[in-house]
Parts: structure tokens; C-alpha cells; sequence
């Protein structure tokens, strides 16, 4: 069974955001670029175990990206991973992103495509459903622990109000959450390990992007906390009835 | 047309459904068109939809719906589309609509705007304000396919009703037997409150209540106010709570009314979750606690004295407006 790992840089957690060129672009000063949080701490290890146990043959690692995300994705492959695919464009819009990724996989039969469940950058979690619709194969979000035996999946995801089993048939689709495995660390042999593996560069296909980012805008500042004391909890209902309309 | 999924559970209509038909109507009043709701599975009562804005429901009333299988709601909710000629197709962006708007925008070749809080404003071409980074800023995106979909973020709006009804239509949809690999083994739905991503009031926790056992006073403020619970990352990590409540970057992104923190600290991670929130109350010990840079209103000292207080306040109020 062949495993593809699809990875996308966001900035760091902590980082704070700002914009440029008339808050048309993020300012990439300082930035300090992670591995999405969800394929990494998730969907990259759960892939690396399910190889482990001699389930999976092979894990690949996909990004949409220009050079300046090798770092991020030689991070991944020294988590482990046996080989990795740039495709060499950059790009907003989902529905870019999703063909090309589903034109690599469409030529390299892949059992299983695992996403995050979402980019903390850009918080569309559209990514898994769009490629699964142009691979037309099924599709399970937020999944929050797998297994694969006997040619399909058997996971636990969670739904709108509660939580759901279910079994599918490979090849499929599936974005990835917690609950699914624990975040490791590489360690200094992955890391020599990576430097090595292949990290193939391809060129993009001809896609129209249906979407563009005409600007970005900060929220507003709050204007300060109003602080009360520990008798004044009828005041606090009352402004938050009056003041503040929100009960 | 302007379309509308509108989503069911065990048969009736979630009010972020309501939102999403209020949403559709504003739209389609702008395009000078109409608003077709879209409700798959067994439902009762859809005509009510009109009380909202639809002024057409077209029903799929196939049992095999009634569980989320993306691929066969895709084809479905396409297939109308393109029959009622869509220019737009609106969803409520919780769990199933991340499965489903994209595949219907996929297989529509529409553009995507995913976490939409803005109508769309269209005097120079079709701009939606959208979330990002987390909720540290927001972006506007411009739509350039001549169909769109747009997925709304819950409570963005509210919901307006009226005494108006729509012409219901029942419709079949030829599926194949492959729109239908999912196999559904088990559900298990939390029944009698409402989820965390539609909820209006939110009360959460965080690793000050010292332990599971001490949510109690958590819970009965939440009753006096018909809020539901949340909780910071280490709480859920800790299992004193499900993980379906954990909010923050990792955890699920809200954006209630009232969200009251209690015991939490106020990280960056999950502030990413919550600071959308239309008002913030903040109980900490700790006066240099972050959370309370980013609240409305803050007050400072020990939970398990000032959360009781509070809890009386809000059922004095609530018996008052009942008077
Ligand atoms: C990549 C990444 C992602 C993360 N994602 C998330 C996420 O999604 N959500 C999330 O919540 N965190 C997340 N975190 C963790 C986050 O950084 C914080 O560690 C976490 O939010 C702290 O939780 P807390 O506020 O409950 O606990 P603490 O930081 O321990 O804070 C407890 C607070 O309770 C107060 N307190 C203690 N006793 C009392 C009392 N008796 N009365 C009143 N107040 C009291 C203390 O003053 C303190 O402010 C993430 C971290 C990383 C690195
Ligand atoms: N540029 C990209 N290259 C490869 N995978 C991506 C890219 N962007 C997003 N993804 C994947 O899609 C998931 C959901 O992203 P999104 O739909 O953008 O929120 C991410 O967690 C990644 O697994």
C-alpha cells in the first residue's frame, strides 16, 4: 500500500501576522515557517506507523510550493517519509492547489492520500475533499484514529454533534486531527537520513485560479478590558445585557 | 438561482441552517433572484424553510442520506445546481460542509470561499471577507468562476424569520453504487445541547479548575445560561474533558456571543479559537494572565469563589426576564 502525505508550510503559531505593499501581502519578515501542524503531529506519523508495521510499502510527501518550502518539507522527510514532491508554484486558491496535487497522484496510484484537516494560515480545510472529488474516490474528514487491514480503512472521525465509525474500501481520501497519533521529533539520524532522500521538483500544470486575495485587514483592537470585582457580578449581567447585547 | 444546502439532523433544522437561507436571501435580493434550499434525507416540515427565505425546497428524500456520505451529497447537491442554474451555493461551514463544499465546488469548477463572514460585496467583482491565520486577520477574496460557493461561518449573522412558506418539491437523484463506498459502522451524537460550533454562549475551562471533578460549578453556570461547554488544549489532553470541546488552534475554531474563560491563561494557540467572539468575559487569579488583553470584561481572583456568584446572577437575571 502507498501512502501520500500532503504537507503545506504555515508560519509558527506564535508568530505575529502583519502585511505589506498596502495590506495586500503578509510580511514574511521574521516569519519562522512550520510544518502544518495537523499533516505533521497526524497524518505524517500515523503514515510513518502504519509503514513501521508493515502495512504500508511506501509514505510520499507532496507540497504546492516554490523553493523557499524545502526546508519545511526536508523537515518532514527527516520525520521519516521516503520521498518527497515539489510541485514548483505558488498559489492561494484551493482549487489550484488541489489539481496539481491530484494530477501527481492520478499518475502514481496511491492507495491512500492523507491531509490535515486544515492550514492554520489560511483555515480553508477544503484541500482532501476537492482533490478526492477530481481523484473521484471517497472522502472521510476529521479523522481522529485509523486503521487499515485487508484493503480498506476502519476509523473513527469526528461529524457535526458527535462522532462516527465507519469502514471504507481503498483507495480513498482522508484529512487527519487529533486523536490519530502522538508528535514525534526527529531525531539527529532522520535528519542525516533526509538530507539525501529524493525531493523531486515538478512543473506545475496549466490551472486556472478561481480565487484571489485582494487584500488582508487586522481586527480591531480591543479597546481594554473593563475589569469588576467579585460583588459586582449583577453589574456584569447587566452590562453584558446592556453594554455588551450579548444575553 | 441562489442555493442553499440545508443541512438536517435526525430530521429537523439546525438554526445554523436558518443562518444560512437568511445569508441566501440577502444575496439572491442583491441579484434580483431567488433562493432554492436543498435539504437531503428524510426531513420533516421543510416547507418551514420559507419562514427563513427559501422560496423553493427541492427534497431528496433518500433514507440513504441521512448519514454524511460526501461523495453522494456532492453529486446531489451539483446535479441541483446545475438543473436550477445556481450562480451561488451556500453552506454552513461546520464539519460536513468541509467535506462537501469543496467537492461541489471542485466538480463545478466555482471558486471557494471557506469561513465566509462578510455578504459578498460585489462592486467590483465578488469579494468575501474571510477569517485567516488562525483569526489573527481576515482576508478578502475575490470569486472569478461564474459559479461560487461560499461557506458561511456560523452565528455570523443571526437569524431573521418570517411567516412566508416555500413550494416544496420532492426529487430523486440517480446515484451509482460507488457514491456510496463510506460504510457507516456507528453515530454516536450528542443529543440535547447545542454544538459547540453553532452555540451562541460558551462557557470554558482551563487547567485553573485543577481537575475534572471541580467542572461542576462550570456546568451550572452554563445551565443558568443555556451555554455550552469548551476547554483550553491541557484540559482535553488531561481527558477531565472530551476533546470534541477543545478550542483553539488545534481544537475547534468558535465564534459565540459570550464566551466566558475561566482558569485559562489565554495562549496565542487558544486565543486562535475564540477571539472572534463577539464579548469576552475573563475569570483569573493572575493579573498579568494574557486573556485579559484580549477580553471585554475581566474579573480577578479565584474561580471557585466568583463562579457561583455568577451562576446567581445570571438566574436572577433570567428569573427577572421571566417575571
Ligand atoms: C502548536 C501549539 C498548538 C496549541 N493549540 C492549542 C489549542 O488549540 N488550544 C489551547 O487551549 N491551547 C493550545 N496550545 C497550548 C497553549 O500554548 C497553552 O499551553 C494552553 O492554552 C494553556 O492552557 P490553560 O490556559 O488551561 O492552562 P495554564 O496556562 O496552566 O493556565 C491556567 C490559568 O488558570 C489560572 N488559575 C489558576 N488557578 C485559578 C483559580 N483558582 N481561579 C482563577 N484562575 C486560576 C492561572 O492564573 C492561569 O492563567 C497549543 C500549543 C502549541 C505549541
Ligand atoms: N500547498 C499545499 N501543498 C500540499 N498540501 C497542501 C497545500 N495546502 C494545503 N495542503 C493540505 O491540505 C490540508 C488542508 O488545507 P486547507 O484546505 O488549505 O486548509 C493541509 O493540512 C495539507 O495537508
Amino acid at each position: 500500500m502507498k501512502i501520500l502525505v500532503c504537507i503545506t508550510k504555515a508560519p509558527d503559531t506564535t508568530t505575529k501576522i502583519a502585511f505589506t505593499d498596502n495590506d495586500t501581502k503578509l510580511n514574511e519578515a521574521g516569519v519562522q515557517w512550520i510544518i502544518n501542524p495537523y499533516e505533521e503531529w497526524y497524518a505524517l506519523v500515523r503514515a510513518l506507523e502504519l509503514k513501521e508495521a508493515g502495512i504500508a510499502s511506501a509514505v510520499h510527501l507532496i507540497t504546492v510550493g516554490k523553493a523557499d518550502t524545502e526546508p519545511v518539507i526536508r523537515k518532514a522527510l527527516a520525520l521519516g517519509g521516503d520521498e518527497a514532491i515539489r510541485i514548483d508554484a505558488d498559489s492561494n486558491d484551493s482549487f489550484y492547489i488541489a489539481s496539481q496535487i491530484a494530477e501527481y497522484a492520478k499518475s502514481h496510484s496511491y492507495d491512500l492520500v492523507m491531509m490535515g484537516k486544515e492550514s492554520i494560515d489560511y483555515n480553508n480545510a477544503s484541500m482532501g475533499a476537492m482533490v478526492a472529488e477530481m481523484l473521484d474516490l471517497p472522502y472521510i474528514t476529521h479523522v481522529c484514529k485509523l486503521d487499515v487491514a485487508n484493503g480498506a480503512v476502519a476509523v473513527n472521525r469526528e461529524i457535526e454533534g458527535g462522532e462516527e465509525s465507519d469502514t471504507c474500501l481503498l483507495p480513498l481520501v482522508i484529512s487527519c486531527q487529533k486523536g490519530m497519533s502522538e508528535a514525534r521529533i526527529p531525531n539527529m539520524r532522520g535528519i542525516m537520513a533526509a538530507r539525501t532522500k529524493p525531493l523531486n521538483v515538478v512543473a506545475p500544470i496549466a490551472v486556472d485560479e478561481l480565487t484571489s486575495i485582494v487584500s488582508y485587514e487586522m481586527p480591531v483592537q480591543k479597546t481594554g478590558v473593563k475589569m469588576l470585582n467579585i460583588d459586582q457580578m449583577d453589574e456584569l449581567v447587566r452590562l453584558l445585557h446592556e453594554e455588551a447585547k450579548v444575553i | 438561482m441562489i442555493l442553499v444546502f440545508a443541512e438536517q439532523n435526525n430530521g429537523s433544522f439546525k438554526k445554523a441552517s436558518f443562518e444560512a437561507i437568511n445569508y441566501a436571501s440577502k444575496i439572491a435580493a442583491n441579484a434580483g433572484t431567488q433562493v432554492c434550499a436543498v435539504v437531503l434525507g428524510e426531513a420533516n416540515d421543510t416547507a418551514i424553510l420559507g419562514n427563513y427565505g427559501a422560496n423553493k425546497v427541492i427534497h431528496i428524500q433518500d433514507a440513504r442520506l441521512n448519514n454524511l456520505e460526501a461523495k453522494a451529497y456532492s453529486k446531489a447537491i451539483s446535479t441541483i445546481a446545475s438543473q436550477e442554474n445556481a450562480q451561488v451555493i451556500i453552506f454552513s461551514n461546520n464539519n460536513t460542509a468541509k467535506a462537501v463544499a469543496p467537492r461541489v465546488a471542485a466538480r463545478l469548477k466555482a471558486g471557494l470561499v471557506a469561513g465566509a463572514i462578510s455578504l459578498p460585496d460585489t462592486s467590483n467583482g465578488f469579494v468575501v471577507k474571510k477569517s485567516v491565520f488562525s483569526g489573527k486577520a481576515f482576508a478578502f477574496v475575490n470569486v472569478k468562476s461564474a459559479t461560487k460557493v461560499i461557506s458561511l461561518t456560523p452565528n455570523s449573522f443571526g437569524v431573521e424569520k418570517t411567516d412566508a412558506v416555500a413550494e416544496v418539491a420532492t426529487q430523486s437523484i440517480d446515484f451509482g453504487a460507488n457514491d456510496f463506498a463510506v460504510k457507516v459502522e456507528s453515530v454516536n451524537k450528542i443529543t440535547g445541547i447545542v454544538p459547540l460550533g453553532e452555540a451562541e454562549l460558551v462557557v470554558s475551562g482551563g487547567r485553573g479548575l485543577k481537575g475534572p471533578e471541580n467542572w461542576g460549578i462550570l456546568e451550572d453556570l452554563a445551565a443558568s445560561i443555556g451555554a455550552t461547554l469548551a476547554c483550553s488544549r491541557p484540559v482535553a489532553d488531561s481527558h477531565w474533558r472530551p476533546h470534541h470541546e477543545h478550542v483553539g488552534q488545534t481544537g475547534g475554531t468558535i465564534r459565540p456571543n459570550l464566551y466566558i474563560a475561566v482558569g485559562i491563561s489565554g495562549a496565542i494557540q487558544h486565543l486562535a479559537g475564540v477571539n472572534s467572539s463577539k464579548a469576552i468575559v475573563v475569570i483569573n487569579k493572575d493579573p498579568e494572565a494574557p486573556f485579559f488583553k484580549a477580553g471585554d470584561y475581566g474579573v480577578l481572583g479565584d474561580a471557585f469563589e466568583i463562579v457561583p456568584k455568577l451562576t446567581e446572577a445570571f438566574k436572577k437575571y433570567k428569573a427577572a426576564q421571566h417575571a
